[in-house]
Protein backbone atom coordinates (compact mmCIF):
# COMPACT_ATOMS: atom_id res chain seq x y z
CA UNK A 1 0.00 0.00 0.00
CA UNK A 2 1.08 3.31 -0.43
CA UNK A 3 0.42 5.47 2.78
CA UNK A 4 1.03 9.57 2.77
CA UNK A 5 1.56 10.41 6.37
CA UNK A 6 1.12 14.04 6.76
CA UNK A 7 2.67 15.09 10.48
CA UNK A 8 6.37 14.46 11.48
CA UNK A 9 6.19 14.59 15.01
CA UNK A 10 5.97 11.60 16.95
CA UNK A 11 2.68 9.77 15.65
CA UNK A 12 3.54 10.44 12.47
CA UNK A 13 7.55 9.32 12.68
CA UNK A 14 6.46 6.02 14.53
CA UNK A 15 3.64 5.19 12.03
CA UNK A 16 6.28 5.81 9.23
CA UNK A 17 9.09 3.53 11.00
CA UNK A 18 6.14 0.71 11.43
CA UNK A 19 4.57 0.76 7.87
CA UNK A 20 8.05 0.66 6.56
CA UNK A 21 9.02 -2.22 8.34
CA UNK A 22 5.60 -3.79 7.19
CA UNK A 23 6.98 -3.03 3.77
CA UNK A 24 4.23 -0.42 2.84
CA UNK A 25 5.29 2.36 0.88
CA UNK A 26 5.63 5.92 2.74
CA UNK A 27 5.33 9.20 2.43
CA UNK A 28 5.77 11.76 5.23
CA UNK A 29 4.85 14.94 4.81
CA UNK A 30 7.00 18.02 7.40
CA UNK A 31 6.74 21.46 7.27
CA UNK A 32 8.79 22.24 9.69
CA UNK A 33 12.79 22.31 8.27
CA UNK A 34 14.46 21.40 11.33
CA UNK A 35 12.39 18.36 12.28
CA UNK A 36 12.49 17.28 8.54
CA UNK A 37 16.43 17.34 8.28
CA UNK A 38 16.21 15.06 11.73
CA UNK A 39 13.67 12.88 9.42
CA UNK A 40 15.40 13.12 5.83
CA UNK A 41 18.80 11.35 8.23
CA UNK A 42 16.36 8.47 9.02
CA UNK A 43 13.82 8.25 5.89
CA UNK A 44 15.73 9.71 2.89
CA UNK A 45 13.43 10.42 0.26
CA UNK A 46 10.49 9.33 2.21
CA UNK A 47 9.84 12.28 3.76
CA UNK A 48 9.60 15.35 2.40
CA UNK A 49 9.68 18.93 3.63
CA UNK A 50 6.21 20.62 2.77
CA UNK A 51 2.74 21.94 4.27
CA UNK A 52 0.39 18.77 4.36
CA UNK A 53 -2.39 21.48 3.02
CA UNK A 54 -0.20 22.94 0.05
CA UNK A 55 -0.08 19.60 -1.94
CA UNK A 56 -0.23 21.34 -5.06
CA UNK A 57 3.41 20.75 -5.41
CA UNK A 58 3.57 17.56 -4.73
CA UNK A 59 1.63 16.30 -7.88
CA UNK A 60 4.62 15.06 -8.98
CA UNK A 61 5.11 12.47 -5.93
CA UNK A 62 2.73 11.02 -7.03
CA UNK A 63 0.07 12.11 -4.41
CA UNK A 64 -2.89 10.97 -6.61
CA UNK A 65 -1.86 6.91 -6.36
CA UNK A 66 -2.05 6.89 -2.73
CA UNK A 67 -4.17 4.68 -1.26
CA UNK A 68 -4.63 5.26 2.28
CA UNK A 69 -3.72 9.22 3.78
CA UNK A 70 -3.34 10.07 7.34
CA UNK A 71 -3.10 13.41 8.96
CA UNK A 72 -1.54 13.32 12.32
CA UNK A 73 -0.43 17.15 12.79
CA UNK A 74 -0.97 18.66 16.26
CA UNK A 75 -3.91 20.60 15.48
CA UNK A 76 -7.45 19.36 14.55
CA UNK A 77 -8.43 22.23 11.94
CA UNK A 78 -4.86 21.16 9.92
CA UNK A 79 -5.59 17.39 9.87
CA UNK A 80 -9.33 18.09 8.92
CA UNK A 81 -8.37 20.33 5.93
CA UNK A 82 -5.70 17.65 5.23
CA UNK A 83 -8.56 15.18 4.67
CA UNK A 84 -10.65 17.34 2.96
CA UNK A 85 -8.19 18.21 0.04
CA UNK A 86 -7.09 14.88 -0.29
CA UNK A 87 -10.46 13.73 -1.20
CA UNK A 88 -11.42 16.61 -2.95
CA UNK A 89 -7.79 17.30 -5.21
CA UNK A 90 -6.58 13.71 -5.35
CA UNK A 91 -9.58 11.73 -4.85
CA UNK A 92 -7.18 9.17 -2.31
CA UNK A 93 -10.03 6.65 -1.01
CA UNK A 94 -9.40 6.31 2.50
CA UNK A 95 -8.30 9.64 4.95
CA UNK A 96 -7.76 9.17 8.61
CA UNK A 97 -7.17 11.67 11.40
CA UNK A 98 -6.31 12.13 14.53
CA UNK A 99 -8.32 14.60 16.27
CA UNK A 100 -6.62 16.14 19.66
CA UNK A 101 -10.11 17.50 20.87
CA UNK A 102 -13.05 14.91 21.00
CA UNK A 103 -15.90 17.40 20.61
CA UNK A 104 -14.24 17.46 17.52
CA UNK A 105 -14.62 14.08 15.84
CA UNK A 106 -18.73 14.28 14.91
CA UNK A 107 -17.43 17.69 12.62
CA UNK A 108 -14.34 15.29 11.26
CA UNK A 109 -17.00 12.52 10.55
CA UNK A 110 -19.86 14.37 9.10
CA UNK A 111 -17.25 16.30 6.71
CA UNK A 112 -15.87 13.09 4.86
CA UNK A 113 -12.92 11.83 7.02
CA UNK A 114 -13.44 8.30 7.46
CA UNK A 115 -12.07 7.54 10.57
CA UNK A 116 -11.19 9.54 13.39
CA UNK A 117 -8.78 8.56 16.29
CA UNK A 118 -8.74 10.30 19.60
CA UNK A 119 -5.99 9.83 21.99
CA UNK A 120 -8.35 11.92 24.68
CA UNK A 121 -11.38 9.92 24.40
CA UNK A 122 -9.83 6.21 24.11
CA UNK A 123 -7.36 7.03 27.19
CA UNK A 124 -10.62 8.66 28.54
CA UNK A 125 -12.32 5.53 28.07
CA UNK A 126 -9.83 3.39 29.63
CA UNK A 127 -10.00 5.57 32.50
CA UNK A 128 -13.64 5.02 32.91
CA UNK A 129 -12.87 1.18 32.27
CA UNK A 130 -11.40 0.27 35.61
CA UNK A 131 -14.39 2.41 37.49
CA UNK A 132 -17.48 0.53 35.85
CA UNK A 133 -18.31 -2.34 34.77
CA UNK A 134 -21.19 -2.19 32.23
CA UNK A 135 -20.40 0.49 31.13
CA UNK A 136 -19.79 0.62 26.97
CA UNK A 137 -17.16 2.21 25.84
CA UNK A 138 -17.06 3.80 22.08
CA UNK A 139 -13.64 2.63 20.69
CA UNK A 140 -13.31 3.40 17.10
CA UNK A 141 -16.01 5.61 14.73
CA UNK A 142 -15.84 4.24 11.06
CA UNK A 143 -17.58 5.42 7.96
CA UNK A 144 -18.83 8.59 9.26
CA UNK A 145 -20.04 7.10 12.10
CA UNK A 146 -22.27 4.54 10.23
CA UNK A 147 -20.11 2.20 12.69
CA UNK A 148 -19.26 1.92 15.62
CA UNK A 149 -17.00 -0.53 17.73
CA UNK A 150 -18.03 -0.63 21.32
CA UNK A 151 -16.12 -2.43 24.58
CA UNK A 152 -18.02 -3.32 27.56
CA UNK A 153 -17.42 -6.05 30.80
CA UNK A 154 -20.84 -7.83 31.11
CA UNK A 155 -21.84 -7.57 34.50
CA UNK A 156 -23.54 -10.60 36.81
CA UNK A 157 -26.98 -9.48 35.58
CA UNK A 158 -26.85 -8.71 31.53
CA UNK A 159 -29.31 -10.70 29.67
CA UNK A 160 -26.35 -11.65 27.83
CA UNK A 161 -24.46 -14.33 29.89
CA UNK A 162 -25.20 -17.99 30.39
CA UNK A 163 -26.89 -18.49 26.91
CA UNK A 164 -25.87 -19.60 23.56
CA UNK A 165 -25.08 -16.81 21.34
CA UNK A 166 -27.66 -18.21 19.01
CA UNK A 167 -30.44 -18.15 21.20
CA UNK A 168 -29.29 -14.44 22.25
CA UNK A 169 -31.74 -11.12 20.78
CA UNK A 170 -29.75 -9.18 19.53
CA UNK A 171 -30.95 -5.93 17.55
CA UNK A 172 -29.92 -6.24 13.76
CA UNK A 173 -26.56 -4.84 13.17
CA UNK A 174 -25.34 -5.65 15.94
CA UNK A 175 -22.13 -8.04 15.88
CA UNK A 176 -20.57 -9.09 18.63
CA UNK A 177 -16.81 -9.34 17.26
CA UNK A 178 -14.71 -10.52 19.79
CA UNK A 179 -14.82 -11.55 23.79
CA UNK A 180 -11.89 -11.27 26.58
CA UNK A 181 -11.76 -13.94 29.20
CA UNK A 182 -8.75 -13.83 31.26
CA UNK A 183 -5.99 -12.90 28.78
CA UNK A 184 -7.81 -15.25 26.53
CA UNK A 185 -9.65 -13.62 23.07
CA UNK A 186 -12.44 -15.74 21.87
CA UNK A 187 -14.20 -15.67 18.62
CA UNK A 188 -17.40 -16.55 19.28
CA UNK A 189 -19.32 -18.26 17.32
CA UNK A 190 -23.03 -19.84 18.21
CA UNK A 191 -22.17 -22.67 20.50
CA UNK A 192 -20.56 -19.64 22.51
CA UNK A 193 -21.27 -18.77 25.83
CA UNK A 194 -20.82 -15.75 27.32
CA UNK A 195 -20.03 -15.10 30.89
CA UNK A 196 -19.82 -12.04 33.98
CA UNK A 197 -17.34 -10.52 33.61
CA UNK A 198 -16.28 -11.08 30.14
CA UNK A 199 -15.52 -7.91 27.87
CA UNK A 200 -17.09 -8.01 24.73
CA UNK A 201 -16.07 -6.17 21.91
CA UNK A 202 -18.84 -5.10 19.68
CA UNK A 203 -20.00 -3.59 16.06
CA UNK A 204 -23.26 -1.58 16.05
CA UNK A 205 -24.59 0.14 13.34
CA UNK A 206 -25.96 3.44 13.80
CA UNK A 207 -29.62 2.34 13.75
CA UNK A 208 -29.12 -0.16 16.54
CA UNK A 209 -27.20 1.91 18.73
CA UNK A 210 -29.90 3.19 20.64
CA UNK A 211 -31.56 -0.65 21.37
CA UNK A 212 -27.92 -1.90 22.37
CA UNK A 213 -27.13 0.78 24.96
CA UNK A 214 -30.47 -0.51 26.39
CA UNK A 215 -29.30 -4.18 27.17
CA UNK A 216 -26.59 -2.47 29.41
CA UNK A 217 -29.40 -0.30 31.97
CA UNK B 1 -28.96 41.46 10.72
CA UNK B 2 -27.46 39.58 13.83
CA UNK B 3 -23.79 38.80 12.68
CA UNK B 4 -21.38 37.05 14.56
CA UNK B 5 -17.56 36.95 13.64
CA UNK B 6 -14.68 34.60 14.64
CA UNK B 7 -11.58 36.74 14.50
CA UNK B 8 -10.92 40.16 15.83
CA UNK B 9 -8.24 40.91 13.52
CA UNK B 10 -7.78 43.73 11.44
CA UNK B 11 -10.98 42.85 9.00
CA UNK B 12 -12.97 41.82 11.59
CA UNK B 13 -12.48 44.11 14.09
CA UNK B 14 -12.89 46.67 11.15
CA UNK B 15 -16.10 44.45 9.76
CA UNK B 16 -17.20 44.32 13.94
CA UNK B 17 -17.04 48.76 13.86
CA UNK B 18 -18.55 49.08 10.32
CA UNK B 19 -21.58 46.96 10.88
CA UNK B 20 -22.09 48.06 14.34
CA UNK B 21 -22.44 51.61 13.19
CA UNK B 22 -24.61 50.71 10.55
CA UNK B 23 -26.96 49.25 13.25
CA UNK B 24 -26.86 45.70 13.04
CA UNK B 25 -26.64 43.70 16.08
CA UNK B 26 -23.28 42.08 15.79
CA UNK B 27 -20.98 39.28 18.24
CA UNK B 28 -17.51 38.79 17.75
CA UNK B 29 -15.11 36.03 18.83
CA UNK B 30 -11.77 35.50 19.17
CA UNK B 31 -9.12 33.72 21.18
CA UNK B 32 -6.60 36.39 22.48
CA UNK B 33 -8.51 38.94 24.63
CA UNK B 34 -6.11 42.08 23.13
CA UNK B 35 -7.70 41.77 19.83
CA UNK B 36 -10.54 43.20 21.24
CA UNK B 37 -8.78 46.41 21.72
CA UNK B 38 -9.16 46.63 17.99
CA UNK B 39 -13.04 47.82 18.39
CA UNK B 40 -14.02 51.23 18.75
CA UNK B 41 -15.22 52.68 21.84
CA UNK B 42 -18.54 52.71 20.65
CA UNK B 43 -18.99 48.77 19.80
CA UNK B 44 -22.00 47.58 21.75
CA UNK B 45 -22.01 44.16 20.29
CA UNK B 46 -20.91 41.07 22.50
CA UNK B 47 -17.25 40.29 22.66
CA UNK B 48 -17.21 36.23 23.16
CA UNK B 49 -13.14 35.07 24.54
CA UNK B 50 -13.10 31.54 22.74
CA UNK B 51 -12.33 29.67 19.47
CA UNK B 52 -14.80 29.49 16.91
CA UNK B 53 -14.73 26.11 16.52
CA UNK B 54 -16.35 25.15 19.56
CA UNK B 55 -19.57 25.12 19.99
CA UNK B 56 -20.35 26.60 23.32
CA UNK B 57 -18.14 29.80 22.26
CA UNK B 58 -20.50 30.00 19.30
CA UNK B 59 -23.78 29.60 20.45
CA UNK B 60 -22.28 32.31 23.66
CA UNK B 61 -22.15 34.33 20.45
CA UNK B 62 -25.55 33.78 19.67
CA UNK B 63 -25.12 31.29 16.52
CA UNK B 64 -28.58 30.15 17.01
CA UNK B 65 -30.05 33.32 15.85
CA UNK B 66 -27.32 34.83 13.64
CA UNK B 67 -28.32 35.42 10.27
CA UNK B 68 -24.47 35.71 9.10
CA UNK B 69 -21.43 34.26 10.12
CA UNK B 70 -18.21 35.75 8.95
CA UNK B 71 -14.84 33.90 10.05
CA UNK B 72 -12.13 35.93 9.28
CA UNK B 73 -8.81 34.51 11.13
CA UNK B 74 -5.44 34.27 9.92
CA UNK B 75 -5.30 31.04 9.55
CA UNK B 76 -6.87 29.30 6.39
CA UNK B 77 -7.76 26.09 8.19
CA UNK B 78 -9.52 27.29 10.93
CA UNK B 79 -11.69 29.55 8.76
CA UNK B 80 -12.63 26.11 6.67
CA UNK B 81 -13.56 24.45 9.60
CA UNK B 82 -15.30 26.82 11.56
CA UNK B 83 -17.68 27.55 8.54
CA UNK B 84 -18.30 24.45 7.64
CA UNK B 85 -19.08 23.68 11.00
CA UNK B 86 -21.57 26.33 11.44
CA UNK B 87 -22.95 25.34 8.15
CA UNK B 88 -23.69 21.99 9.50
CA UNK B 89 -24.62 22.07 12.91
CA UNK B 90 -26.55 25.59 12.86
CA UNK B 91 -27.65 26.26 9.40
CA UNK B 92 -27.13 29.95 9.53
CA UNK B 93 -28.33 31.55 6.24
CA UNK B 94 -25.04 33.50 5.23
CA UNK B 95 -21.40 32.30 5.72
CA UNK B 96 -19.18 33.86 4.51
CA UNK B 97 -14.91 33.44 4.92
CA UNK B 98 -11.61 34.81 3.89
CA UNK B 99 -9.13 32.05 2.22
CA UNK B 100 -5.64 33.08 1.39
CA UNK B 101 -4.46 30.01 -0.16
CA UNK B 102 -5.85 30.47 -3.89
CA UNK B 103 -5.48 26.36 -4.06
CA UNK B 104 -7.74 25.68 -0.98
CA UNK B 105 -10.06 28.95 -1.96
CA UNK B 106 -10.81 26.80 -5.42
CA UNK B 107 -11.39 23.69 -3.87
CA UNK B 108 -13.32 24.62 -0.98
CA UNK B 109 -15.43 26.65 -3.15
CA UNK B 110 -16.20 23.46 -4.92
CA UNK B 111 -18.51 22.58 -1.65
CA UNK B 112 -19.94 25.46 -2.01
CA UNK B 113 -18.50 28.13 0.62
CA UNK B 114 -18.77 31.65 -0.24
CA UNK B 115 -14.93 32.40 -0.09
CA UNK B 116 -13.53 35.33 -0.39
CA UNK B 117 -9.39 35.05 -1.46
CA UNK B 118 -7.15 38.60 -1.50
CA UNK B 119 -4.49 36.80 -2.85
CA UNK B 120 -6.60 36.15 -6.53
CA UNK B 121 -7.92 39.40 -5.70
CA UNK B 122 -4.87 41.40 -5.29
CA UNK B 123 -2.93 39.66 -8.06
CA UNK B 124 -5.99 40.52 -10.43
CA UNK B 125 -6.12 44.04 -9.40
CA UNK B 126 -2.31 44.83 -9.64
CA UNK B 127 -2.53 43.13 -13.15
CA UNK B 128 -4.73 45.11 -14.20
CA UNK B 129 -3.49 48.31 -12.88
CA UNK B 130 -0.46 47.20 -14.56
CA UNK B 131 -1.87 47.12 -17.99
CA UNK B 132 -3.39 50.88 -17.72
CA UNK B 133 -1.69 53.21 -19.75
CA UNK B 134 -0.62 55.91 -17.69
Amino acid sequence: MYVIIVGGGQVGHSLARMLISEKHEILLVEKDPARYSKLSEELGEQVILGDGTELGTLMDMGVNRADVLVAVTGTDQDNLIICQMAKILYIIPKTIARVNDPNNEEVFQTLGVDATVSATRIIGSLIEEKIDAGMFIPLLALKGGEVEIFQTQLSSDSPLIDKKISKLTLPKDCIIIAALRENQIIIPKGETILKENDTIITLVGKEAKGTFKKLFL
Amino acid sequence: MKIVIFGCSLVGSLLANQLMAKGNEVSIIDQNPNSFKRLDKEFRGKTILGIGIDEEALKNAGIEKAEAFISVTSDDNTNLMAAQLVRGKFNTPKILLRVYDPKRAQAFKELDLNIICPTVDTAEKIETLLAEKT
